[in-house]
């Protein structure tokens, strides 16, 4: 028997951007809301897993050409750069800063270094659990 | 007056878990226990906002969307294995 996956490519396609939306959301809210860099890259991994459910590993790796092993060590170097930077300001390790900017199209905005080290955690999640899963993934 | 009333909700939706939960032990084959995990998934996102309105905050809103992503995502995680016999394929084939 012939199968076809048309209605499972098909809403996997609209329900992806549905994902990546709601997790860069998450990720953005994790000061004032529960969210954060962690269930961010859950999320985003999320749909990258519904999209290697729906196609196949070659084409979502034609899709995204992501070495996700590089997409770990960037994470920890935002990481551990922003925790070293503050070295340079004659502070102890890890210090944090903020201040209150006007952006031209959001206004008065607090913008804080936690922002940075919060990214490099999203990187590193998405990065390990991409890897886990491609690799139990390939193995025949 | 709506407390009662969502208090009562609450009954009614744990007794269609424990409904649920009996199709999830006893289904003969194994898509009956996959409709009914779907299921679950789907009551729980009515428990989680009865809850929320219960204890008047908005911050399990996210919940609700995150475990209709991820029954979604188990869902046809399930069917996919039962139908091919594996998740992932390494290339498509027809």
């Amino acid at each position: 028997m012939k199968t076809n996956d048309v209605i499972l490519q098909t809403a996997s396609k609209v329900v992806f951007f549905i994902i990546i939306l709601f997790s860069i959301h998450l990720f953005f809210t994790g000061h004032y809301h529960p969210g954060g860099g962690f269930v961010g890259g859950l999320m985003t991994s999320g749909a990258i897993v519904l999209l290697l459910l729906a196609y196949d590993i070659e084409t979502v790796s034609k899709g995204f050409p992501i070495d996700y092993k590089i997409l770990i060590a960037i994470g920890l170097f935002f990481a551990a750069g922003t925790a070293a930077g503050a070295l340079l300001f004659n502070v102890p390790f890890l210090t944090h800063a903020f201040g209150y900017f006007d952006l031209p199209l959001l206004g008065k905005t607090s913008l804080h270094t936690a922002v940075l080290f919060d990214t490099g955690v999203y990187l590193t999640v998405i990065g390990v659990t991409m890897t886990i899963i491609q690799t139990i993934g390939e193995s025949e | 007056m709506l407390e009662v009333v969502m208090k009562i909700s609450l009954v009614c939706f744990s007794l269609a878990m424990l409904g649920l939960i009996y199709r999830l032990i006893k289904g003969p084959t194994t898509p009956d226990r996959v409709v009914a995990l779907d299921a679950i998934g789907i009551n729980l996102v009515a428990i989680v906002g009865i809850l929320s309105m219960l204890l008047k905050t908005h911050e399990f809103l996210d919940v609700i969307l995150l475990i209709g992503i991820l029954a979604f995502i188990g869902t046809i995680s399930f069917a996919k294995f039962l139908e091919k016999g594996e998740i992932i394929e390494n290339e498509r084939r027809h």
